[in-house]
């Protein structure tokens, strides 16, 4: 036992003096800008989250070597929320207030990113979201860089409703915020193109569900009633995987029951095998199959980054990639980090996105994108089978919930404002 | 088809002058293929031309050609390996190899030069293109000469519902030997009727032939029937529709208690090792999702193995998993055991925290190892695919599963009451310190009895990698219903587990349909707790001194 104490404590004296001279020596180097990374890393999200961080790793080290940011170096600061939504909020202040990142880049869920509002509010400080999302928000201090409804839920069904004829409709979701808003601006949408109420059905599952014989048969028995049937799936991450396991086999082809799906890219097909797949869809802003010279090099550099050929690109890391050149380009412009000159200067901003067009920054802080639907293919890759003609302009507030439609965001001058009732002409209005 | 629109063109032209000259042959010749290549040659080849539309055209005239030698191709096509050969322009079929592709001719069969993938452009096809061709398909095969062949033909023909293929339909019904296929054409045929403009009568007896095959697909196109305008046929439709429902509604039922019984398996599978560790040995064992986790694992690395080295004996893989999910498992479980547990004999609180930490490490060990992303497992061919009882569809890996799951709770059960073993394990689960004086190694008995209960939860792993992710949240999807099903069932008695596992699975399933998901699943919870208030030792309580000891 004594043996073991000293030992024990010669380690701790050892690890005691490596910390200090880490210290020491971040202290002798040069002045960086810190940019905060805010994905989990472990727990249930860390299957979708852990490569956004990697991503963001990769685009900060890319542009290290391009010589950094006004002047200054680049460095990481990484930290696990662990997939837990209320840590979500503490690392975020932890981020911001002890180390002093000058953005942040993360969150994946609604609710972990409902949970860090307030502090990016509170702190004044940036946070960059490049998830498709419910919509129905605007902060100043959040930048949307993933698709909202009107750029992903609403041109799919549009496809399915002109494109292959559909009448009838499933609306298949998890039981949580996002699939049960978007489905809310659905259901609307349906019903004011003309769409019966007994031709919507609306499911939902629990988390992780895993048993679907019951759902994919009551689909098969919803389909059976003499109209074209398709399913909207809002199904999140792993229960996706079982669920396409049972249609495969219960024999539900995509020639006969369609299913668009808002949160299967390539990385949620990378574990299943797509033979019985093939002719489902998806839909999203950026394919990995898109094939641009840009898009092209992404690739390539995300491969070689991560060291593994087999590992696959999917909409948020481009999401994160536009976000994150922007947020450089913003900087570039103010020629100052500090949030409020980025904030003032973001709005407007352009960059390349890896479809081959350019995305920009808009008042409302969301992007603009084009919309892409794509069939899955027997290698997991999509291939777009259909894609709007231009950029679609994201829109914080849908246009068809009655809450929400006289509403409008505008963060620059003289507006400044995130919610802004044209109705009654005041900001903070809730919507007629 | 707007025949208008290209008469102008010259190929178009063509094409049809080609189609209208070759129609009868297609209704007269069963053996097709005696035509001449060349004259098809054009039509393949204007398949990688324009738009999704235009494709459907071409499809279109190649199925009106009605000869089989285009099967190839549209089988091709549909299964995206048809390719353009961006030098020439000419149409082939291409299969992967290695890193370029080898090509054959779409027509002759005959192998050609294989190319880089950059050099070929891939032909799209969607959902609606697929259709097309399904039904193409299933109008030039109505003759082939496998049996199989003109079954799909048939069903396919059914799905299209296509007026134009009524002849075809009459003359391949004439033709037919089998009488199950013979069937399933009339039924074709009857679908084409509705769709058709044939008198009212035809159609009253088409709808007869469909109430007879009473499915949910006859049920969708006599729907539509009752929703149209055509009021002389609702009253026969009205009646039609009335008996499937009836019908569908026993079937239901049917399709309840399989898919109940198929749950249940799965929670008897997840729940047996825990039967064993809680069950038996009292010990509150919250990393048991885990050991299903890490056999779950093991398949995904044993069939990387057999990837590598042996991919023809890929369906074999699942045999060799098996007992390796059992050993692995089995091992960190004894190691668990040794290395924790056994230094909390009797203190509860600490075993479920002291579990709790190990889940969590394995859990984040395994996500460090392999990543937090899903694992690829197979399904190896016996286990892919349905089949149908009547019209209850059964799935091949469920069914296994559940067969599976029967065979692992037999063998426990025999272990336990038959060897050596299972008597020493319930001797010194009844009384300890008396099967210690009886010279019975009490502490190797623990270790063994643990490792048995975490290498079965293992081999449980290896079956839910079948139909579940395997990914390092796998494992904690099971253990609150893990638990569920062996306080239910009563602890310590196996026949309790395989009863509560059963019950529980048949309640959900019937729920389901009324309740939702999340509310059937509550409603099962609230169900347990209120049994548990009346019967706090389950369905099937241990009796006598041993409980109390």
């Amino acid at each position: 036992m004594t043996m073991f104490s000293k030992k024990f404590f010669a380690g701790m004296a050892l690890s005691g003096l490596m910390a200090t001279t880490a210290v020491t020596g971040a202290f002798a180097q040069e002045e960086t800008i810190k940019v905060g990374i805010l994905h989990s890393l472990s727990g249930t999200m860390a299957i979708s989250e852990t490569t956004l961080k990697d991503v963001m790793l990769m685009l900060i080290e890319e542009q290290n070597k391009k010589g950094g940011l006004l002047g200054k170096k680049l460095e990481a600061v990484v930290v696990d929320p662990a997939s837990d939504w209320p840590l979500f909020a503490e690392k975020a202040r932890e981020l911001i207030q002890v180390n002093g990142v000058s953005a942040v880049f993360g969150c994946w869920t609604s609710v972990s990113r409902k949970s860090v509002l307030p502090v990016f509010e509170e702190l004044n400080s940036l946070l960059f979201y490049p998830v498709q999302y419910e919509g129905e928000e605007s902060q100043r201090n959040v930048f949307y860089t993933g698709a909202a409804p009107n750029q992903q839920a609403i041109p799919a069904v549009d496809y399915l409703m002109n494109e292959e004829g559909v009448e009838r409709w499933v609306l298949a979701g998890t039981d949580y915020v996002y699939p049960r808003t978007t489905n809310k601006i659905l259901e609307a949408y349906l019903k004011a193109k003309g769409v019966a109420e007994e031709d919507i059905m609306i499911n939902y599952t629990p988390f992780g569900h895993s048993d679907w014989q019951t759902i994919v048969s009551d689909i098969k028995a919803f389909g059976s009633a003499g109209k074209k049937t398709a399913v909207v799936s809002t199904i999140n991450g792993d229960a996706n995987v079982p669920f396409y396991k049972e249609l495969g086999n219960a024999g539900i082809k995509a020639e006969d029951i369609p299913v668009v799906a808002f949160s299967v890219g390539e990385e949620e097909l990378a574990g299943l095998d797509t033979g019985p797949l093939v002719g489902h869809l998806a839909a999203w802003n950026y394919f990995q199959s898109v094939d641009t010279p840009v898009n092209g090099e992404f690739i390539e550099a995300w491969k070689a980054y991560i060291g593994d050929d087999k590992r696959v690109t999917n909409d948020p890391m481009e999401a994160h990639y536009i976000g994150f050149n922007m947020w450089v380009k913003a900087v570039e412009k103010a020629g100052t980090t500090d949030p409020d000159a980025v904030i003032d200067a973001i709005v407007g901003v352009s960059v390349p996105n890896l479809t081959g067009g350019y995305s920009a920054m808009m008042p409302n802080h969301h992007i603009t994108k084009p919309v892409l639907i794509g069939e899955i293919q027997e290698d997991g890759q999509f291939e777009t089978v259909w894609e709007t003609s231009g950029l679609v302009v994201g829109d914080a507030w849908s246009d068809y919930l009655d809450g929400s439609k006289d509403l409008i965001a505008d963060w620059r001058k003289p507006l400044n404002c995130g919610n802004f009732n044209t109705a009654t002409g005041k900001c903070g209005g809730s919507g007629s | 088809m707007n025949v208008n629109a290209y008469a102008p063109r010259s190929l178009p032209a063509l094409l049809l002058a080609m189609l209208l000259a070759l129609l009868p042959l297609a209704l007269l010749s069963s053996a097709a293929g005696a035509q001449d290549n060349a004259a098809l040659r054009p039509l393949i080849d204007a398949l990688g031309q324009g738009s999704f539309g235009d494709t459907e055209k071409q499809v279109s005239a190649l199925a009106a050609t009605g000869d089989a030698a285009v099967v190839p191709a549209l089988e091709a096509l549909t299964n995206g390996d048809l390719y353009v050969r961006k030098a020439d322009k000419a149409v082939v079929i291409g299969k992967r190899a290695g890193g370029s592709l080898a090509l054959t001719d779409p027509l002759t069969g005959e192998a050609l030069e294989s190319t880089a993938t950059s050099a070929l452009d891939k032909i799209r096809v969607n959902n609606r293109l697929r259709r097309t061709i399904r039904a193409a398909l299933g109008g030039l095969t109505l003759r082939a000469a496998d049996a199989t062949t003109r079954r799909q033909a048939a069903e396919a023909i059914f799905k299209a519902q296509d007026a134009e293929g009524i002849e075809a339909l009459d003359a391949a019904i004439e033709a037919e030997t089998n009488p199950g296929v013979a069937k399933l054409m009339r039924e074709a045929r009857a679908a084409a009727v509705l769709a058709s403009d044939r008198p009212t009568e035809d159609k009253i007896a088409a709808i007869g032939t469909l109430a007879e095959r009473g499915d949910r697909d006859a049920l969708s196109m006599i729907t539509a029937v009752q929703n149209s305008e055509a009021s002389d046929l609702h009253e026969a439709a009205g009646a039609a529709l009335a008996r499937i429902e009836k019908l569908q509604a026993a079937w239901d039922t049917a399709r309840n208690v399989w898919f109940g019984l198929s749950l249940g398996s799965v929670l008897l599978l997840a729940a047996i090792g825990l039967a064993i560790t809680f069950g038996v040995m009292g010990v509150i064992n919250m990393a048991h999702g885990e050991m299903v986790m890490l056999g779950a694992y093991t398949t995904f690395m044993v069939q990387n193995l057999f990837r590598t080295h042996a991919p023809d004996l890929f369906d074999y893989s699942l045999l060799v998993a098996l007992p390796a999910a059992f050993l692995v498992a089995g091992l960190v479980g004894v190691g668990i055991e040794r290395g924790i547990i056994r230094f909390l004999h009797n203190r509860p609180l600490e075993t479920l925290l002291a579990t709790w930490g190990v889940s969590l490490i394995l859990q984040q060990a395994v996500r460090s190892i392999f990543g937090p992303t899903n694992q690829e497992v197979g399904n190896p061919a016996f286990m892919s695919g349905a089949f149908e009882i009547g019209q209850l569809t059964i799935t091949y890996n469920r069914l296994w599963i559940l067969v599976f799951a029967l065979t692992v709770f037999a063998a426990l059960l025999i272990a336990m009451k038959f060897t050596r073993f299972g008597l020493n394990v319930r001797a010194v689960t009844q009384n300890r310190r008396m099967a210690a004086s009886m010279g019975i190694r009490t502490p190797l008995v623990d270790a063994l009895t643990f490792g048995l209960g975490s290498g079965i939860a293992g081999i449980a792993g290896v079956a839910l990698s079948q139909i579940d992710n395997v990914s390092p949240n796998l494992g904690q999807s099971y253990i609150i219903d893990s638990f569920m099903v062996v306080v239910f069932g009563g602890v310590g008695n196996l026949w309790g587990t395989l009863v509560a596992a059963m019950s529980l699975g048949v309640a959900n399933k019937f729920l389901e349909p009324f309740a939702g998901a999340v509310l059937a699943k509550i409603l099962v919870l609230v169900f347990i707790i209120l049994f548990i208030q009346k019967r706090p030792r389950g369905l099937f309580a241990l009796k006598g001194r041993a409980v109390e000891a």
